[in-house]
């Protein structure tokens, strides 16, 4: 089971609590959970990866074990801790404002 | 007894007001979508209880929200917003030209005529249709069409902010785009032609009577009167009797005619009202008074409304969906504002009072009334 953290207001959209399992065929990366995740909750669309281009949004980041993997590879593996569940896959909303 | 549920779109939230026909005791219900900027919020003139919600924020971008009991609750609808063919370009800020983007939904507009279809205005300008509900949306492609690759953003962004629709003839709209100007179909969206024959904008365009590239703020019609359409442009409040084939300025004796709303009286389709502002460069009224100005003859003449409204140190605007009326016996108008107020008038603009004052900033005000 992959563990996945929503930001405050995609929580609230999805009707979740702090974190979303899933679960997710094959190889774990960016793509294959975004894409198991927008299955299971379809409201979510559109509001961290662009429709059309499927690139993150500027002011999404991912996070995971310590790492901001924004700029990975959407296709590349996930670290070994995310994949067994053992961390979460964190969504962020970036800091914006002042 | 009959009653309003005034729909409110803030820069957090939305929030829903509602009183009986007296306007005197007011619920607020709200904030919903908190902390998310909700642009416009509509509900159907066939089905009263449904409701759409633009919501949007920079990180999560675009949602559409529907309800189908009153705003009591609400569902998360289509939010794919595809620009038909191959993506067109217009006038960008430096003088080249730039591609469609979309960014934002700008207001909601239900039909008059079909239960589940509604119209949405957007960012980069564009019309699109949803006829399912707003569970799938696409473009009507002819707007941009009409000269497109001379339109250009303001500073709000290019979007299109206003959509009126003939309610004798469901096949005739008219928007209007800042900054392009303002368009009208007579088959339903198919083709567009720009319609601002007389217009005038010698500060913004270097071609003051050009064809398209006004900054058109809002466009009203009296439901009577639908050949008859009134205009608040960036400078300059304008009228045409030809459904916008030939306008005129009747801005009269108006403090300043620049401005962002106009709405019609909801009886009297010669009765018109506007919020002045300074100028384009101080978004706030003259002399810190906030006045809603009235003219009872169709434009020119123009009266002051002001009892109830704060007539010194008051530096808020009034943006161009933060004015509207309802349908009561006795004529209300709802002002909102961006220091978070929303003044109401149950008696036609002579007298006002405030319903809440601490709202986040008004985007937009929308008024049902019900049975």
């Amino acid at each position: 089971m992959i563990r996945v953290v929503l930001p405050h207001h995609l929580r609230t959209l999805a009707q979740v609590n702090k974190e979303v399992g899933l679960e997710v065929d094959g190889s774990v990366t960016q793509r294959t959970i975004l894409d198991a995740l927008e299955a299971q909750y379809p409201m979510l669309r559109g509001t961290i990866r662009e429709y059309g281009t499927q690139q993150r949004r500027p002011f999404i980041r991912f996070f995971a074990c310590g790492q901001d993997l924004s700029h990975e590879s959407p296709d590349a593996l996930l670290p070994e801790a995310v994949q067994t569940g053992a961390e979460p896959f964190r969504i962020v909303g970036a800091m914006a404002g002042g | 007894m009959s009653g309003v549920r005034v729909l409110v779109g803030t820069r957090k939230g939305a929030f829903i007001l509602t009183s009986d026909e007296k306007r005197e005791q007011w619920d607020i219900s709200g904030p919903h979508f908190a902390g998310w900027e909700i642009y416009h919020i509509k509900g159907s003139a066939l089905a009263p209880n449904r409701l759409y919600a633009s919501q949007s924020n920079g990180w999560f971008g675009q949602l559409i929200q529907r309800s189908d009991d009153g705003g009591q609750t609400w569902e998360p609808v289509g939010n794919e917003f595809a620009y038909e063919g191959v993506t067109s370009s217009h006038q960008w800020y430096d003088g080249t030209q730039h591609p469609w983007e979309f960014k934002r939904v700008w207001l909601l507009e239900p039909s008059l005529t079909e239960p589940d279809t509604v119209y949405a205005g957007v960012e980069d300008a564009a019309l699109f249709r949803s006829q399912d509900g707003g569970q799938s949306w696409h473009e009507l492609p002819g707007l941009r069409s009409a000269k497109g690759h001379l339109w250009q953003p303001g500073a709000g962004g290019m979007c299109l902010h206003t959509i009126v629709q003939d309610p004798g003839d469901p096949k005739r709209l008219f928007v209007a785009i800042s900054a392009a100007g303002a368009f009208r179909t007579t088959d339903g969206g198919e083709l567009w032609e720009p319609i601002n024959q007389g217009l005038n904008s010698p500060f913004e365009l270097p071609d003051s009577t050009a064809e398209v590239g006004h900054c058109v703020h809002s466009i009203a019609m009296h439901p009577a009167r639908p050949n008859v359409l009134f205009m608040q442009k960036h400078w300059d409040v304008m009228r045409s009797d030809n459904a916008g084939d030939l306008w005129q300025e009747i801005s009269g004796n108006l403090p300043t005619d620049f401005g962002f709303p106009i709405v019609t009286h909801a009886h009297e389709p010669e009765t018109i009202y506007v919020v002045p502002i300074k100028s384009d460069s101080e978004h706030y009224p003259p002399d810190g008074k906030l006045r809603v100005y009235r003219s009872r003859t169709g434009g020119n003449e123009w009266e002051a409304l002001t009892q109830g409204l704060p007539q010194s140190d008051c530096y808020v605007n009034v943006l161009r969906s933060a004015l509207a009326v309802d349908s009561l016996a006795s004529c209300g108008v709802y002002v909102g504002t961006t220091g978070g107020q929303v003044y109401v008038s149950a008696d036609s603009g002579d007298s006002w009072m405030p319903i809440v004052r601490d709202l986040p900033a008004v985007l937009s005000v929308e008024v049902q009334t019900l049975p």
